[in-house]
């Protein structure tokens, strides 16, 4: 009987406890292991997006099982798994949950802490982040929206034209797992039938931390940390052998280099639109006021240099340059002396003025403002969560993500290209009476960059998850509204930035189409 | 802080003729408790005694601490706040209070174009218990143990700093006081433990030191530390009060990025405290007070003022001059 009142009394106080925890149950971290449904082993045949072909950067064949290499490293796996720490199982549960979203997971991060604006210098100018000086302030990059989705698209395009090849060698050299190779070896990751060399889990790595020295150059101490616990959590967990490892991380480093390659001739360099000190962006003032418009003009204090103007210049992976100018830019807006852009003002005023609780939410869930992981980060973050119950295999999330993420890169080159060919002003620029309910973003109003990014992310996600498409469609609705509730764009931002992203998810969807993954 | 630490602050006034009429009054956050207050005054009311009226504060900043840094920011001009709201104390005896206080909030910045927000804010409750009045050497000590509990008592938004009208964590406090009295001459001192709720955000992720995927945010919890010292006399109060607000964790702002609900938020202001009740009028007061920031880490540099007008009921129907004293 005392027993049972001490056990009861202890129950109560471990419940009052929990109830008093001040821990936050982080949703990533409940993502269930890695299982996937089918594993997509022909992925090899899958079309890549750089790649010429699967086999286009070579990967030597493994020692055979029988050498006496392999033996030793699979007692380096026994070794591990010895004696494995709370720690240790904590690492393994958390890399089960797959490599491309956790790698996913890290750019976010990586785009969050670096989505800040510099600060402006005594004089009054601006600094640049200068990637060659990353640790220096102002801390390279300003991981701002279209910086943001430009490093999205290409770490997952990355990450899947070397999963697409590690496919293709796991099948030309059909090397059994460790687990399968040794009954003494435990698997704490759900068995898989794939043959294991090279890892999929060390293209990824491989790939990934090769394009994030470029994309973060500052971060290399964290993003060498990650790929460590990653690599120590498949030799824990059973599931890669080193030399497994080491191919796969040689090849999706190789992988990464024709993106870095093509990173730099992307014309990203010249965004900024400012070289020697010379601002050369002042072509777009010029152009809209020979036009008879009014032109931007930053409402920052002191004026701030528009948010990378040369972006809708930058080399689109959907479709070419001459394609974002005669197929998607859109007709200009209404002419602010209009009586059609009057209207639109005033509509813009009345929600200015009269917030409520609902529409606040809806400014606030989706700002993905200063700090943030930005708009592409926030759709990366619905397709995680969406792909999650699907038990895609790791070529699939990536193939899903680089889909989903190259047309988030080019609804950034398609938007920044019409905001700075009409170059017009935000509602607040007009009447000064419109106070905005989130930051207000520093470059031309028309079209809404969320609107654009969300229609484009809505319609590819719809496309590869339709049972959720008409979700999908009414979260980039009120994505794209609630920047016209938060008082910073016009109705006709929203609604054409809606229209031009839907364009380019439809490019995405046609490549989806014929990349043989279906 | 970087608006409000709500906390609601009361006050109560000695009175005429050998009695002291009560008032409380309560004010909020940035303009910190520099007046005579019931839940961190030495004062208590009398048995059936209410103490209710008005209470009203504003103060505003144009620098604030990112981190260490003091700067400025041309986008947001001066920061300004202004709460107002009904306060009350009433006197269970003379050594058991119950106060409460339920600001309206609104906020407004001078430049730049975000939106200043206004509504009501957070309810606060406190009992306030002296269990031990003596007589030590020429003076009067008394010890009092104060617990509070606030919560938001309407859906505003914490995660629009600075320009947000509390942090909405629901705060559970326990505080120490020791008050010593010789005279017309007095000082009071104490020490509080807050301990704050998580809160919760409309954004579904966020960045502080690392990436969180969840909507709710941890609150440190928080200590502050009170003295105030000066003249309790029958018609006027006068004390100059120092007040140190310290948060328990938490995180610096980083370099020119907005604050957020949990980030390290410290200050001390210094400020004067006065109340004048007039024999002219019994059971009438009025309450006045000025304060400044003297330092503090992710907080405005705040100056404030605050001012109230109270009135004691009787609940036993005698006359309010029956109000009673420490």
């Amino acid at each position: 009987m005392k027993q049972l009142f001490t056990r009861y009394t202890i129950a109560a106080i471990m419940l009052f406890l929990a109830a008093c925890s001040k821990d936050i149950e982080e949703t990533n971290l409940l993502t269930p292991s890695l299982n996937p449904t089918t594993t997509d082993a022909n992925a090899g045949s899958w079309k890549p997006i750089l790649l010429a072909s699967a086999n286009e950067v070579s990967v030597p064949a493994p020692i055979a099982k029988t050498a006496p290499d392999y033996t030793a490293q699979i007692n380096e796996i026994k070794g591990w798994q010895k004696n494995i720490s709370e720690d240790d199982r904590k690492l393994v549960k958390y890399w089960n949950g797959g490599a491309i979203l956790r790698w996913n997971e890290i750019m976010r991060e990586l785009v969050a802490k670096y989505n800040l604006p510099p600060v402006q210098n005594e004089n009054g100018t601006y600094p640049l982040p200068n990637a060659s000086n990353p640790l220096a302030y102002p801390f390279f990059p300003f991981s701002n929206p279209p910086y943001a989705a430009r490093a999205y698209a290409y770490v997952s395009a990355a990450q899947y034209d070397a999963l697409i090849a590690a496919h293709h060698y796991k099948n030309l050299y059909k090397r059994e797992a460790p687990y399968f190779a040794d009954q003494n070896i435990n698997a704490l990751v759900n068995k898989s039938t794939l043959y294991s060399y090279p890892s999929e889990d060390a293209v990824v790595i491989g790939a990934s931390v090769e394009l994030l020295k470029l994309l973060f150059p500052g971060e290399q101490n964290f993003i060498q940390q990650k790929a460590e616990e990653h690599r120590r959590a498949r030799f824990i967990a059973g599931a890669n052998v080193r030399d497994e490892i080491e191919a796969g991380e040689a090849l999706g480093r190789a992988v990464a280099l024709k993106y870095v390659q093509r990173a730099r001739t992307d014309r990203t360099g010249a965004a900024a639109g400012i070289t020697n000190g010379v601002d050369l962006w002042k072509e777009f003032e010029q152009a809209a006021i020979q036009k008879g418009e009014s032109p931007w003009i930053s409402q920052e204090m002191p004026k701030r240099p528009p948010m990378l103007p040369y972006f809708g210049r930058v080399k689109p992976f959907l479709f070419d340059s001459l394609t974002v100018v005669t197929k998607i830019r859109p007709v200009a807006p209404p002419s602010t002396k209009s009586e059609a852009f009057k209207k639109e003002l005033d509509e813009v005023l009345y929600y200015s003025k009269n917030a409520n609780r609902e529409r606040i939410r809806m400014v606030h869930v989706w700002g993905d403002g200063v700090g943030t992981y930005t708009p592409p980060g926030h759709w990366n973050a619905i397709a995680a969560e969406h792909m999650i119950p699907l038990k895609l295999s790791e070529v699939r999330w990536a193939r899903n993500l680089a889909l989903l993420n190259m047309s988030l890169m080019d609804a950034a080159i398609v938007c920044w290209d019409a905001k700075f060919t009409y170059y017009n002003p935000r509602p607040s620029q007009v009447n000064p009476e419109i106070k905005t309910l989130t930051g207000l973003p520093n470059f031309p109003s028309y079209v809404s960059g969320h609107s654009t990014f969300s229609g484009a992310a809505s319609t590819i996600l719809g496309h590869l998850i339709p049972e959720k498409a008409s979700l999908f469609t009414e979260m980039a609705l009120e994505a794209s509204f609630s920047r016209l509730y938060g008082a910073i764009h016009y109705r006709s931002d929203c609604e054409v930035g809606l229209e031009m992203g839907k364009k380019v998810g439809s490019y995405a969807i046609q490549r989806a189409q014929n990349d043989g993954a279906n | 802080m970087f608006l409000h630490i709500k906390q609601a602050y009361l006050c109560k006034y000695p009175a005429f003729k050998r009695k002291f009429n009560l008032i409380i009054y309560l004010f909020i956050g940035s303009t910190l408790p520099l007046s005579a207050q019931t839940d961190i005054d030495a004062i208590m009311m009398g048995k059936n005694l209410f103490c209710t009226g008005i209470m009203y504060s504003g103060s505003n900043w144009n620098e604030y601490w990112e981190g260490s840094l003091k700067r400025e920011n041309f986008n947001l001009g001066t920061v300004s706040t202004q709460m107002a709201g009904p306060m009350g104390n009433l006197g269970v005896s003379s050594r058991l209070n119950v106060i409460f206080n339920l600001p309206y909030v609104s906020t407004k910045a001078s430049a730049g174009q975000l939106k200043g927000f206004k509504g009501m804010q957070d309810l606060s409750l406190w009992l306030k218990w002296k269990p031990v009045k003596k007589q030590i050497g020429k003076g009067t000590l008394s010890l009092f143990t104060i617990g509070g509990y606030s919560t938001p008592s309407s859906d505003y938004v914490a995660d629009y700093l600075p320009l947000s009208i509390g942090l909405r964590s629901r705060n559970i406090s326990l505080r120490g006081m020791a008050d010593y009295q010789v005279g017309v001459w007095t000082a009071t001192v104490s020490g509080t433990y807050v301990h704050r709720s998580n809160i919760e955000i409309d954004r579904t992720s966020y960045y502080t030191t690392e990436m969180h995927y969840s909507n709710e945010v941890f609150m440190p919890d928080a200590a502050q530390f009170n003295l105030r010292m000066g003249y309790r006399g029958k018609e006027w109060l006068v004390e100059a009060v120092a007040d140190n607000w310290t948060t328990l964790g938490g995180f610096d702002i980083t370099r020119n990025n907005m604050p957020f609900p949990s980030n390290k938020m410290n200050m001390t202001k210094i400020g004067i405290s006065m109340k004048y009740e007039p024999a002219y009028v019994k059971g009438l007061t009025f309450i006045g007070g000025a304060n400044t920031t003297v330092a503090g880490r992710n907080v405005g540099k705040s100056a404030g003022i605050q001012a109230g007008l109270f009135y004691i009921f009787n609940l036993s129907g005698k006359k309010s001059e029956k109000t009673k004293n420490n």
